[in-house]
């Protein structure tokens, strides 16, 4: 924690002044423009920033491990007192297997699918000199270590029948064989689901007590980085540009950039009809693009000419704060979007969607596996509805199910307007599926790369609005203009578009024939956090104006919570918990949701109480006996919650929870007044 | 201009390197010529095509003799009575016939490689697309169709064939047999790889959208998918080829084939090899090197095509 001065011997990891460039076609196009940081042993060192801005290029470089392409062009890195740029390729193997490990985003990718974990974790320890027989009692105990309780039981998988959090955890056993002095973490828990990265990060927060490492992570996430890391560094355009205790730079921040990101994140319980979020104007510069003396000038209101000529110095302040920034005392004058006041409509709107007993089975062989099990839930005009579980809870099988990508149980009733919609998309009618459309994920994905942007949405202006020649023209215009995207972006194909441009396309398609009901699946998670902030507005905006109602999906609670009126809680198909957002997220929760919130690694810093759950997602095909979430309720009640199945009642108006415990005795225990 | 991101490796793993790239598709389909010419391999197989495309065009009026003229049953070696590659058993002079022989191939190549990949394609949408049991059945017999062996299904079909039949004028009606048969029995293998590339492509969210959006099976496997897969599909038609010149000379070879007085490779190595013992071994050598030439040619095009493709 300490940043004492301390003499290079002592410091795991020492950048300085660090230049990088890649080859690109010959020219050398700078990717890192003078990187310098410090970790200290058993220090953890996190480095935010958006995509683009050089962070895992940093990791990269630092153990010397760029594609061919790519060359330090200045600068030094010294680990543990060893130049690695002097470094030769035989001693440089050396330093890496015996003093540094790394792990990956994905974990199913580091693990080879084909090879028993066993196998593989022995290997991590043979290659340091071990005999099998000594790796193999290693291997146990690097398993005991990363707290798998059942080693054996899991040397004897293959990485497939290991869910994602366990998988995670022998790749970080792996890492640790040669009890490296420096543990370089890249997005370990991005695409895991809250509850396990939580259990991820508390595992690498006391291996770090443990072992001493030093740690330098990289995330988007800001909330991850906070909860682990002791310092961090906020990188923009390979530069770091504010560096500092994370507590600190986030509840405090010192550079314009640090302010806007911070300030583009749907937090502290943001909601659309309170706030627009801030966004940042601009966006990141190309590799390769020549950039002013100060590499964020160009986005920043604060800039001057001074920025344009003159590289921001460092500037120090206490508790080791570093600062590169001509303003930095002129920051607290940015002002934050100002509240608005409430937009309301009319309040409660019609029901639009009507859900009655909604079930869905899938056949896996013999077995059936019950996605969604009696869902009742109603949407009404306007309102957004969030879904909110774990991976596996049955958000998706809703959405397509309502959607009628999935057929539904017999005995499940989906009404649209009062009128019973059928099972399937191919059996509805045109204003039926006109009224339901969806924004995807990933608008890689949901845009066809080969059509232009004008093609797309023309042909779902015929096909959903039924409009077309000079009719369809006049509408695209206007619907392009309503997603703020200009008539230049309409004759390029979505490869030449920036994720948050797609993602327009994407929404502009689903609004093209005014639908009814609009389902969200994770909208943003592709996205950079200023990026989000500019798509969440977006969203709002279209909402307001069309009066469409949202079913939104994702991971990210801050998300759900900036767009949703009502939350519906899933676990492993049931409705645990449905009410309006600011109930559900104030409490008292359902036990499930309350350990799903303090899963949820937050910028602004976590309670010191947090809910951990403990075990993994019962499996479908196997269900635990009366209450679905007893195996891991940290409030279960012996006797009661493994013999009945609590039904969902009405705790408060509008809110309903699946909970033997009395909702006064929730309050109690959840410290809530 | 952007910066294009192909060239920036994918391994190891540097997810902040994505890059906005603002091109449109001529642009990158210039990026692709310029890439696919910077390989000197595939220049020298454009070099060898173009050299026998002119052989094929410009015939008889380039050749140093009559390809038809016999000279009293010489049967020169190379290099003599101003014939280089020598005469055959008819006295007919081998290079003007191999030169002249270059048409059939050229021909007929390209139009099986165009019927196999035509229809192999449309059966490869259909099964990628549909699935479920169609794919079963389609599956199930163009693996039965792989089994047989090109040659015997070749034999049979062109000895079945109607003598006197055209359906494009202009080709001789055993050289139409030809391209049919070769087209056909490339279709499996082309559906083949067009299914595996529609099962992947059929993943993507705009299929989905595209069905919620109404939109019919024709439509989305025509419009929304087929230029997706276009790339494996092009690489296809390129290897295509090379198997058909191999394929229609070896069928000449068996006598099926391209049908006498008309110069062809495979018909020239079938009417002489056996006198290679002899002695006599221009009248087969030379026709096979021209076969193996086209062949290599049209592979290392294939090969410098796909690493560009699939960028």
């Amino acid at each position: 924690m300490s940043t004492t001065e301390t003499t290079t011997d002592t410091v795991a990891l020492k950048l300085d002044d660090l230049h990088v460039a890649y080859d690109v076609r010959g020219i050398p196009r700078p990717v890192l423009r003078g990187v310098s940081f410090e970790i200290h042993p058993g220090e953890a060192y996190g480095l935010v920033g958006e995509s683009g801005c050089g962070k895992s290029t940093t990791a990269y470089a630092a153990v010397r491990y760029l594609p061919e392409n790519g060359h330090v062009t200045d600068g030094s890195i010294t680990i543990a007192g060893q130049d690695m740029l002097k470094l030769s390729a035989p001693d440089l193997r050396a330093l890496r297997s015996s003093r540094i490990s790394m792990v990956y985003q994905d974990p199913s990718q580091s693990l080879n699918p084909t090879i028993k974990v066993g196998a593989q974790v022995v290997e991590a320890f043979t290659v340091l000199g071990f005999s099998k027989a000594e790796a193999k009692v290693k291997a146990k105990e690097a398993l005991h270590r990363v707290r798998i309780a059942d080693a054996q039981q899991v040397l004897d998988r293959y990485p497939y029948q290991l869910s994602g959090g366990m998988q995670q955890r022998v790749v970080i056993a792996m890492a640790l064989a040669c009890d490296p002095q420096l543990l370089i973490l890249d997005e370990p828990t991005t695409g895991l689901d809250a509850t396990v990265e939580a259990e991820v990060l508390d595992l690498v927060s006391t291996l770090r007590q443990e072992t001493g490492a030093a740690v330098l992570l990289i995330a988007h996430n800001l909330g991850v980085v906070r909860r682990i890391c002791d310092r961090v560094g906020v990188m923009y355009a390979g530069k770091i540009v504010e560096e500092g205790p994370a507590a600190e730079v986030f509840d405090n921040p010192q550079h314009p950039y640090t302010v806007g990101l911070l300030r583009c994140l749907p937090r502290r319980g943001a909601n659309k009809v309170e706030r627009r979020l801030d966004t940042i104007p601009g966006s990141l510069p190309l590799i390769g693009t020549v950039l002013p003396a100060c590499v964020f000038q160009d986005r920043c209101v604060l800039a001057t000419e001074e920025c344009r000529t003159v590289a921001p110095p460092a500037t120090q302040s206490e508790a080791g704060r570093t600062v590169y920034c001509h303003h930095a005392d002129k920051v607290s004058t940015l002002v934050a979007a100002p509240l608005q006041a409430p937009v309301t409509g009319d309040g409660v709107g019609e029901i639009v969607l009507h859900l009655e007993n909604v079930s869905k089975t899938f056949k896996q062989g013999h077995h059936e596996v019950r996605a969604l099990v009696d869902v009742d839930l109603d949407l009404r005009a306007g309102e957004t509805l969030g879904l909110v579980g774990e991976s596996g809870s049955g958000k998706t099988t809703l959405a397509k199910a309502i959607l009628g990508i999935h057929a539904t149980d017999a005995g499940s009733v989906i009404e649209l307007d009062s009128q019973t919609l059928a099972g399937l998309t191919t059996a509805r009618t045109r204003d039926a599926r006109r009224a339901i459309q969806i924004i995807f994920q990933n608008p890689d994905s949901a845009l066809n790369r080969s059509k232009t942007v004008r093609a797309i949405l023309e042909r779902a202006l015929q096909k959903l609005a039924g409009i077309r020649g000079q009719e369809a023209g006049m509408r695209l215009a206007s619907l392009t203009d309503e997603v703020r995207l200009s008539p230049r972006h309409l004759d390029m194909r979505p490869r030449a578009l920036s994720g948050g441009l797609k993602q327009r396309v994407a929404i502009a398609g689903a609004f093209a024939g005014g639908p009814r009901i609009v389902v969200c699946d994770e909208p943003t998670s592709a996205l950079d956090v200023s990026v989000q902030a500019a798509i969440l507005n977006l969203l709002a905006d279209m909402q307001r104006e069309e009066q469409a109602s949202y079913i939104v999906i994702s991971h990210d609670l801050g998300v759900v919570r900036y767009l949703s009126d009502r939350i519906a809680v899933l676990y492993l198909g049931r409705l645990m918990e449905l009410g309006p957002a600011a109930e559900v997220f104030a409490g008292p929760h359902h036990p499930y949701t309350e350990a799903l919130l303090s899963a949820v690694p937050s910028v602004d810093g976590d309670p010191p109480d947090r809910i951990r759950l403990t075990g993994e997602l019962p499996s479908a095909i196997n269900l635990p006996s009366g209450c679905v979430f007893h195996t891991r309720c940290p409030r279960a009640i012996k006797g009661t919650c493994e013999a009945l199945e609590p039904p969902l009642v009405e705790v408060s108006n509008g809110h309903m929870m699946r909970c033997h415990i009395p909702i006064d005795e929730l309050r109690t225990l959840q410290h809530i007044d | 201009m952007g910066v294009i991101e192909d060239e920036i490796p994918a391994t190891p793993p540097v997810p902040g390197m994505q890059v906005d790239v603002i091109s449109d598709k001529r642009a990158a389909r210039r990026e692709k010529a310029r890439l696919f010419i910077k390989s000197p391999s595939a220049l020298i197989g454009l070099g060898i095509i173009l050299f026998w495309f002119v052989c094929a065009v410009l015939g008889a009026h380039i050749t140093p003799h009559d390809p038809f003229a016999t000279d009293g049953l010489s049967h020169d070696p190379p290099f003599t009575n101003g014939y280089y590659f020598g005469t055959d058993q008819l006295g007919r002079d081998v290079l003007a016939r191999i030169m002249v022989g270059a048409r059939d191939v050229l021909i007929a190549a390209p139009l099986a490689a165009i019927i196999g990949v035509a229809s192999g394609s449309m059966l490869g949408l259909l099964m990628g697309y549909y699935r479920g049991i169609l794919d079963d059945v389609l599956g199930r017999l163009i693996e039965a169709f792989l089994v047989l062996p090109l040659t015997l299904v070749g034999l049979l079909a062109l000895s079945a064939a109607p003598a006197d039949w055209s359906i494009i004028p202009g080709i001789e009606s055993s050289t139409q047999t030809v391209i049919l048969v070769v087209g056909l029995l490339f279709t499996p293998i082309v559906a083949r790889t067009v299914r595996a590339a529609v099962l992947a492509e059929r993943e993507n969210d705009y299929v989905q959208a595209a069905k919620l959006r109404g939109e019919n099976g024709l439509y989305i496997m025509t419009r929304e998918i087929l230029p997706n897969v276009m790339s494996p599909i092009v690489v296809e038609f390129t290897v295509r080829i090379g198997y058909a010149i191999f394929a229609i000379a070896t069928l000449s070879f068996l006598g099926v084939g391209i049908q006498e007085p008309t110069p062809d490779w495979g018909l020239m190595i079938a009417q002489e090899y056996r006198l290679v013992i002899g002695g006599y071994w221009w009248v087969t050598v030379f026709p096979a090197m021209a076969i193996a030439s086209l062949v290599i040619a049209v592979n290392l095009v294939a090969d410098r095509l796909q690493e560009v493709m699939e960028l």
